[in-house]
Formats: C-alpha cells, sequence, structure tokens
C-alpha cells in the first residue's frame, strides 16, 4: 500500500477538563475519501483545525507528504498543499466571487508582492480563478459580491477557491451542510469526481453522501476514534451503533 | 443622488485646482495657503486609509510619521540653515534645503520606524492596537518636547522655504502646486496598489485573515508592507507640511491631530480612493469660516461626524455616489 499523503499521530488537545481530541491517529491515502463522522461537538472542527494549522495541539503530530508539518502555522501548510474549507464560510463578503478566487490564485501563484497591475486584469489569475469557479458552477455569479450569494452558493465558493490552490490534499468541514437535498446531490457527485486529483478528508453530517462517497469512515465520539472502515463495515458496527448511529436513528 | 464615482473623484480634484486657481487671479493668496494645506492634510490621510480603509486597522499613532516628517524638514533645514553638520555619532552629514532630498528622508525614515512599530504592534488587534499606536506617537511627542536642541516644546522655525529644481516655492501658487502634483501621485499609487495582487489580499484580510491563511498567505506581513507604505506617504506629507508652514513643533505628533486623521477619512469615506481629500477639503474649509465665527468650532465637525457615522457609512463620497463602503 502506498504511504499516505496525511497523516495524524497521537493527537490531544484539552479544552480545560475538556478532551476534544483524544489520542487521534488517523491517515489520508492517495485518491480516498475518508469520511469523519460523529455526533455534533464530538472534536470533528478541533480536529480539522489542528490539521491546517489554526490551532496547536497539545500532544502529538501532524505528517503531510512525508513532512513533519506540526510547527508550521497556517499559510505554510497551505502552501505546503493542504486546501481547506470551512464549516463556516471564511471569505472575503465585501467582495465578488471572482475576486475571492482570485485571492486563491494569488496564494498559489506569483504572490502578493505585487503593487502595480490590477489583480482582476491579470490573465494568469483570472483564468485560475475563472477555472476554478466552472468548475463549481459559479461562472454566472463571478460578478456577484459574495454577501448577495445563497448559502449554498458560498459553500461551492469555499470549494471553488479551495481548487485554485490545486493542493495535495482537500480538507472539507461540512461542505454540504445547509446544501438542501439538490445542492447535497450535485457537490457529491463534483466531490465523487475531486478524488482522483486530491484525497479528501471529509467531515459531513449528510449520511447519504458519506456512504455514497467515503472509501473509509472514522467515527469520533467525544474526542476519541471508535472505528474506522469501510462504509459496510461501520454500517455494520455495533460499536459504531450503539454510540451514534443508533441515535440518528 | 446617484453619480459615478470616478467623476466625483475627478470633480472633486478640478475643484481641489480651481480654487487656488481662482484665488490666484483675485490676488487671494490665503485661499491658495488654505488649499495647500487641505491638500498635504488630503495627502496625510491618504497614506492612513492604506491601513485603516484597506487593512482595517484603526491606528490612532499617525501623527507619529507627520511628526517624523515634519522634523525631518526641520532637522535638516535647521543644518543648513546654520550651517552645522548633523552628527549621527557614526557618521555626520550636512543638512538640506532641497525638498527631493529632504521628501526621501522623511520617507525612509518614516517607513523604518514604521516597520520597526509594525513588528512590535501588528500581532494585536482591535482596542489594543488602537493604544499600542497611540502610546508610541505619544512617546515621540514627549520626546520631541524634551529635545532643546530642535526648539523642545516652543519648536523650531524654519527661515526659508526648501527649494524644488525649477521652481520657485515662495510663490504659494507653485508650492500648491507642488503638493497637488505629489498628491495626484500618491492616489494614482494608492489607486494601482489598491487593486493589485497586494491590495486585494491586504483588504481580504481586513474581512477574514483566516480565510487568507488558508490561502497560503500571511496576512501579518500584508499588514506590516501595508503599515510601512502607510507612514512612508504620511511622513512625506509631514515633511510639506512643515515646509508650508516653515515650522516644526512637537504638537505634529499630537493625538488631536492623530484623531483629526481619523475623522476626515471617517467624513469622505473609510476605504474610498478620494475619502481623505474629500474629507481635508471639509476639514480645512470648516476650520477656516467656522473656526472665524466660533472657538468651538470642532462641535460643528462633530455633528457632521456623527450625521455620516449614523446615516452615511460610506461618508460623503458615499452618500455622493450612493453605494455605501460595506465596512466603516
Ligand atoms: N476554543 C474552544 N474553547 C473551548 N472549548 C471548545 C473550543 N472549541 C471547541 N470547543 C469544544 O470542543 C468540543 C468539540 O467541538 P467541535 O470540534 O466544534 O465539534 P464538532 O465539529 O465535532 O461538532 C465541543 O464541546 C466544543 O464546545
Ligand atoms: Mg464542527
Amino acid at each position: 500500500m502506498s504511504d499516505p499523503v496525511l497523516a495524524t499521530h497521537q493527537l490531544s488537545k484539552r479544552f480545560g477538563a475538556l478532551c476534544a481530541t483524544d489520542d487521534v491517529s488517523i491517515d489520508l491515502r492517495p485518491g480516498e475519501i475518508h469520511a469523519i463522522i460523529g455526533p455534533n461537538g464530538a472534536g470533528k472542527s478541533t480536529l480539522i483545525k489542528q490539521i491546517c494549522g489554526g490551532l496547536r495541539p497539545d500532544a502529538g503530530k501532524i505528517m503531510f507528504l512525508g513532512r513533519d508539518v506540526s510547527g508550521l502555522d497556517a499559510s505554510a501548510r497551505a502552501r505546503a498543499g493542504l486546501g481547506r474549507s470551512f464549516q463556516v464560510s471564511e471569505l472575503a463578503m465585501e467582495d465578488t466571487v471572482l475576486e475571492n478566487a482570485v485571492l486563491g490564485a494569488i496564494g498559489a501563484g506569483a504572490g502578493p508582492w505585487r503593487f502595480w497591475r490590477a489583480a482582476t486584469r491579470t490573465a494568469a489569475l483570472v483564468e485560475r480563478a475563472e477555472a476554478a469557479l466552472a468548475r463549481v458552477g459559479l461562472t454566472a455569479q463571478r460578478d456577484q459580491v459574495v454577501a448577495s450569494l445563497s448559502h449554498g452558493q458560498r459553500r461551492q465558493l469555499e470549494v471553488a477557491v479551495a481548487l485554485t490552490l490545486s493542493p495535495k490534499a482537500f480538507i472539507m468541514d461540512e461542505p454540504m451542510a445547509g446544501l438542501g437535498a439538490e445542492g447535497s446531490k450535485a457537490l457529491t457527485g463534483f466531490l465523487d469526481g475531486l478524488r482522483s486529483q486530491a484525497p479528501i478528508l471529509l467531515v459531513e453530517h449528510d449520511m447519504d453522501a458519506v456512504f455514497a462517497l467515503a472509501d473509509r469512515i472514522s467515527v469520533l465520539v467525544y474526542g476519541k476514534i471508535i472505528a474506522t472502515g469501510s462504509a459496510d463495515d461501520i454500517r455494520t458496527s455495533a460499536v459504531v451503533r450503539d454510540a451514534y448511529l443508533g441515535d440518528a436513528a | 443622488m446617484r453619480m459615478n464615482e470616478t467623476w466625483v473623484n475627478a470633480l472633486v480634484l478640478l475643484g481641489l485646482v480651481a480654487v487656488p486657481g481662482w484665488a490666484l487671479m483675485v490676488d487671494e493668496p490665503f485661499t491658495i495657503t488654505l488649499a495647500t494645506r487641505a491638500a498635504i492634510l488630503a495627502l496625510a490621510a491618504v497614506g492612513l486609509n492604506i491601513v485603516l480603509g484597506i487593512g482595517g486597522l484603526v491606528s490612532f499613532g499617525h501623527a507619529l510619521f507627520f511628526g517624523l516628517g515634519g522634523y525631518a524638514m526641520g532637522i535638516l533645514a535647521f543644518h543648513a540653515q546654520t550651517y552645522s553638520a548633523l552628527d549621527l555619532g557614526f557618521i555626520q552629514i550636512e543638512g538640506s534645503t532641497s525638498m527631493p532630498v529632504i521628501w526621501l528622508v522623511a520617507m525612509g525614515v518614516s517607513a523604518l520606524v514604521a516597520a520597526v512599530i509594525g513588528i512590535l504592534t501588528l500581532r494585536t488587534s482591535g482596542v489594543y492596537f488602537i493604544m499600542i499606536t497611540l502610546a508610541f506617537a505619544q512617546m515621540f511627542y514627549y520626546f520631541a518636547i524634551s529635545w532643546a536642541q530642535y526648539g523642545g516644546e516652543d519648536g523650531l522655525s524654519i527661515y526659508v522655504r526648501n527649494g524644488f529644481p525649477g521652481l520657485n516655492t515662495l510663490a504659494p501658487i507653485q508650492f500648491f502646486g507642488i503638493c497637488f502634483v505629489v498628491l495626484c501621485l500618491v492616489l494614482l499609487l494608492n489607486a494601482r496598489v489598491q487593486a493589485s495582487p497586494f491590495g486585494l489580499a491586504l483588504n481580504a484580510a481586513r474581512q477574514s485573515a483566516t480565510r487568507v491563511e488558508a490561502v497560503g498567505l500571511d496576512p501579518i506581513k500584508l499588514r506590516l508592507v501595508a503599515f510601512v507604505l502607510s507612514g512612508a506617504i504620511t511622513g512625506l506629507a509631514g515633511a510639506l507640511f512643515a515646509d508650508l508652514n516653515r515650522f516644526v513643533s512637537p504638537s505634529m505628533f499630537s493625538w488631536t491631530l492623530s484623531g483629526e486623521l481619523i475623522v476626515l477619512i471617517i467624513i469622505g469615506g473609510v476605504g474610498r480612493l478620494m475619502g481623505p481629500v474629500i474629507g481635508a477639503c471639509i476639514f480645512v474649509g470648516l476650520e477656516h469660516f467656522l473656526g472665524g465665527l466660533t472657538d468651538f468650532w470642532h462641535i460643528y465637525l462633530g455633528a457632521i461626524l456623527l450625521c455620516i457615522v449614523l446615516f452615511g457609512r460610506g461618508g460623503v463620497i458615499g452618500l455622493l455616489t450612493g453605494k455605501e463602503g460595506a465596512h466603516v
């Protein structure tokens, strides 16, 4: 089996008495979608934040492309190839859709130390941005201000910005949240194709999407991974049923 | 009332030339001086608007750079007029009465100090950033008061106006022309920078630092570069201001001046290219006309500010163009 693209080793994080991440070791292999599921407050977002560099773990390390990235800050990890989408949209709300995608292209390309030529008139940046917008179906909204977008369109834009980075791994925190049935289905189809470009670590509540997409599923409860396996393994696991799926059903 | 912002911008600049042009014809040199003062304050505020409007950093200490520019001019001209060398310890330099030289020194010193202060303060935000920038400016203010060699509390008078190759800088209209051209060049720079990849990233970092980090950019570095650029521009304005008055004093470092720069940006329109220019014209106009009638003219300024903050978040330029800036 090939080496994992991304792996956490015995990651731990406490908030006071609460153990939000408890000795978590997971990995993400080339070409796969690895879903992380778990009830609200299980520590999924906290785990994602530690992987992406927004939050420092108390113990453990994070390996990415064979290198220990635990000491890098969020922007350095993004430059190393981690493409992220947020549970709560993090976008420049006053800017247009194109400008947000161009921001990604700036990060991926020549960087921000250019002071004269208009960013949205720089062909290389705009082409990269427009290609990403086209892939998520936001071409028509190109010149709209993000604040005027629907919730679903903002989620799509989050994904588009991650695409502009051509990352080596995608880390997505509940990309389907609030999309509705139609939107979830469309995004499910899209992510299905995306895994061949780069593997996806997917935190998601939408069980239909998770079971349709995931090559592997890990179940996180009270900060601990209680099971990892294929969709069928997880569906039939007694432990998981007790701890999580049982509640949902 | 809705007007195209480009037209408003052009009209404002046209107005700023027309007033001294008219004053020249009817021989009202004082009006030219007022217009020059407006252009220089506008320039200082353009500098501040880069960090405040695009970067979202409320620097309450920008008088620091204004004062540094002023003292750069004052000290160089003082040594030139007294034919004494300026002893920096490791090197002795001549004074200068050449504007381009003074401007370069003013911008260089301001940029350097901005870099140091930026490195020390840009990890803080919100009210802490406001307080720390204020504290740094006050530090320089008290230092200037105690710096007896250059006039201390009384300030330093310069008996010549510094020169610019090919121009008679003592003619008010020519000195206005210098200030106006410098303002226009800096506005052009501002417009280009705002739309550039750097400006786009800086503006995005104001809205969501997390987003900017997620695309691999470092918001602190973006803000640091903005702060240095901003400090250099406000420093340049300070040098011109000292030349206009042929006088520098610690009041150029005062916190009231820092506050006034913020106020005139809010009145004109935060983050808008011409916001500082409109604000400076209104400020100087009120100061002159109302200041002649009452000592308490700041009350009217405050009333205007209050109306703008409550009803017109895009400032005067927002009212004219019907487009609110999305942020204050
Ligand atoms: N910064 C924080 N400080 C204290 N507690 C936190 C913090 N962030 C998250 N938590 C707590 O950690 C737990 C896990 O949160 P989170 O990772 O957001 O869960 P999930 O994304 O799985 O719903 C929750 O109980 C939450 O209240
Ligand atoms: Mg969450």
